[in-house]
């Protein structure tokens, strides 16, 4: 890294090029062949001394690596411009079409003519479910999280902790799948329950039909990323100092008061990365909420009714469909989707990058 | 050594008084069968729901009953102790009941059609009323898409994370650095929709008489992009574990920096980089959303990834979901079977292999 000198620029520093003669490394043996040197006496003995280092020349390996490697890391920067750049190109024309308010209609009808389509209540559902689902899934990953790393046997919790990994692995339509056909009989009766005995809180209003509902949907997300939040948060949690627990159960502290002292605040920069890449999986998810999702098009807060909707579903539901104008507007919203998990991570990363300058310096 | 023996000597003066008071062993199942029993006259006293709502009533009843008896007996820091411990193993059941309930569904109902037929046949020609049909198709389709991504990530990534690691210095360095990690956060959808944009409606016309074309190769595309920041973060990370010793015992010796990269550096982080390439694979086998926008998922066995539409198995099951035939979900599950088993094999291979990786240990 930073500590190893570039040796070929070094190299082409030193005024007088001094060779010896005997023989050289084998891993070096090629790049004397090709190295200019200028005092070398055929008979083998050379002035020896030090510096004897090959000149930098302008089109050797070295610059060719060194180019090649600086090429593959601008392509990830060219490569999210370019997503930025064709998203906005396809966009344009649909949203000039578009005899509607893109971002308050409540409604998507890019086929017709004219074309109306809006991103308002796309864009809430997508937020929505995204945040009810960390809600609900963030204090149990770290519950779990900390049962394995702080109260199961050693042995046990490594076994489960791979297990958890694995279900992390799961492909999110195997989720998607199983909430549509299995998890849905569950959360109708539960919908129903709520409705009967809470219905006079509006989140839990409505006379139904239930089942495919934002509920249903962000359930779903929240067990999906479930294993993600808690495979993150155990390492986290494994990684705190042993000396950092000792010192706090030496003074006395439950095991509670450990975790709440030691534990937890040492860990915070790994939770918030952990909980912030939940919500980018979250917010992006499209096939588990394409198959248990209502799709209608409102913005509205009750939870147990049919409906809710969020961008990366309605893609996937309204793809097969939309010509050329509904195409566009599928990107469209595709951008603002691209614009919302840009922010999230910029505010991420930028959270962690902080944060984790403050604890190294602070350790 | 001296003073405790002789103290062990005295007669106790208060040996009880030393302990902190403790709840007896039997209040915590004496707490829980009691919580229990006073849910369930309540629940069917009241008579508003069932078994379940007695056991999650029985769980908030126990969680107050434990923290105000042991409050009462061993104090508030002891109580808050249990309590919080209490939450922490009923969080660990509440999320193993969907997870375990995800993994029997998923192999009871995907054992159904896991016969030889599925895997060596195609849905071409098949109605809604043929309860055959396969998946052979699909396979195809997701290990040719996941292949060619793999051609180009691979490469593309481990010069990335080498650049970043060895040659990048400063500003620019750093904006790919976290480039790539705004880029790992970047939905599956919206890679589709890039490729689409990008590939199928401006540059597949070219060389297809002005039409868009779906292709395999689009979706490998996607995936690519994907793939990319994952392979970077993990390559760059198995090569900051390599020692500065190796890289400095190799220039010592005269070897040029890049030959020192390609002999000494890679080959030592070699089994990491193997272990996040094939983690990357696994999880872009499992992606639905980019497939299904720019591969076209055809029936028919397709093995040319360049022309016409090509399936995978995660747009499979998607379709066969999707389905009305009263036998496309039975295809659904055992497709899904097929494929969490490919990723698992996968995960587990690239897991093993990272435990036998010195570097990282």
């Amino acid at each position: 890294m930073g500590e190893t000198p570039h040796r070929s620029a070094d190299a082409g520093t030193g005024g007088t090029r001094v060779t010896q003669s005997h023989e050289w490394p084998a891993g070096a043996s090629a790049r004397v062949a090709e190295a200019p040197v200028s005092t070398r006496s055929p008979d083998g003995s050379g002035l020896g001394g030090g510096g004897a280092l090959p000149r930098a020349r302008a089109f050797g390996a070295e610059r060719a690596f060194h180019g090649l490697t600086l090429a593959a890391g601008t392509t990830v920067l060219v490569i999210i411009v370019a997503i930025a750049i064709f998203l906005i190109a396809k966009a344009i024309p649909a949203l000039r079409a578009n005899t509607a308010s893109f971002w308050t209609f409540e409604g998507w009808f890019p086929n017709d003519n004219p074309p109306t389509f809006g991103i308002g209540a796309l864009a809430f559902g997508t937020v929505l479910t995204a945040v009810l689902a960390l809600v609900m899934a963030v204090p149990v990953a770290m519950g779990i999280a900390l049962y394995l790393s702080h109260y199961a046997p050693r042995r046990l919790g490594n076994a489960l902790g791979f297990l958890i990994d694995l279900l992390a692995a799961v492909p999110s339509v195997v989720f998607g799948l199983w909430g549509r056909d299995y998890l849905i009989g569950p959360v109708t009766d539960f919908s129903g329950w709520l409705n009967k005995y809470f219905g006079w809180i509006p989140i839990f209003g409505g006379d139904g039909p239930y089942g495919n509902s934002i509920l249903l949907g962000s359930l779903v997300l929240a067990i999906m990323v479930l294993p993600i939040i808690t495979s993150l948060t155990r390492e986290v949690f494994l990684q705190t100092p042993t000396a950092n627990e000792e010192a706090a159960l030496a003074l006395g502290a439950t095991r509670w008061e450990m975790l709440r002292t030691a534990v937890l605040p040492y860990g915070r920069p790994g939770i918030i990365a952990a909980v912030m890449l939940g919500l980018g999986r979250a917010l992006g998810e499209t096939i588990a909420l394409a198959l248990t999702l209502g799709a209608t098009y409102s913005i509205s807060f009750n939870l147990l009714e049919s409906g809710g909707n969020t961008i990366a579903a309605n893609i996937a539901n309204r793809f097969a469909e939309a010509n050329d104008t509904g195409r566009g507007a599928l990107i469209a919203s595709g951008l603002v989707l691209f614009a919302i998990t840009l922010i999230v991570n910029i505010i991420a990363r930028a959270i962690i990058y902080r944060r984790r300058e403050f604890t190294e310096s602070a350790a | 050594m001296s003073t405790l023996t002789s103290h062990r000597t005295r007669p106790p003066a208060q040996p009880e008084t030393l302990r902190a008071r403790r709840l007896p062993a039997y209040a915590a199942p004496a707490i829980a069968v009691a919580a229990l029993a006073l849910a369930a006259a309540i629940v069917y006293g009241a008579g508003i729901g069932g078994p379940v709502l007695v056991i999650v009533l029985g769980a908030l009843l126990y969680l107050v009953g434990l923290f105000a008896a042991a409050n009462a007996v061993e104090g508030r820091r002891a109580a808050r102790n249990r309590t919080w411990s209490a939450l922490i193993h009923s969080a660990f059941v509440l999320a193993v009941l969907p997870l375990v309930s995800v993994v029997w569904t998923l192999v009871s109902k995907g054992a159904q059609r896991l016969d030889a037929d599925f895997f060596l046949t195609s849905m071409n020609n098949i109605g809604a009323r043929d309860p055959n049909g396969g998946a052979y198709h699909a396979i195809i389709g997701t290990l040719e898409q996941v292949g060619i991504a793999v051609l180009i990530t691979v490469p593309l990534g481990l010069l990335c994370a080498i650049y970043i690691v060895e040659y990048g210095r400063g500003k620019f360095a750093f904006a790919i650095r976290f480039f790539v990690d705004v880029m790992t956060g970047i939905p599956s959808i919206v890679s589709g929709l890039f490729v689409l944009a990008f590939w199928v409606l401006i540059v597949s016309p070219w060389f297809n008489d002005g039409r868009p074309s779906f292709s395999g190769f689009a979706a490998a595309l996607a995936l690519a992009v994907l793939m990319l920041p994952t392979i970077v973060r993990s390559t760059e990370e198995m090569l900051r574990l390599v020692p500065a010793p190796l890289r400095e015992g190799a220039y010592a010796l005269g070897v040029p920096k890049w030959k020192t990269i390609l002999r000494v550096v890679l080959p030592t982080a070699l089994p990491g980089i193997v272990t996040g390439v094939m983690l990357s694979i696994a999880r872009a086998a499992g992606e639905t959303a980019p497939v299904l926008l720019i591969a076209g998922g055809g029936a028919a066995i397709n093995f040319n990834p360049f022309e016409n539409n090509q399936s995978s198995l995660s747009l499979y099951v998607y379709q066969q979901a999707g389905s009305a035939s009263k036998y496309a979900p039975d295809r659904a599950w055992t497709a899904a079977l097929t494929l969490v088993a490919l990723v698992l094999i996968l995960t587990i291979a690239a897991k093993l292999l990272a435990r036998r990786n010195r570097l990282s240990r």
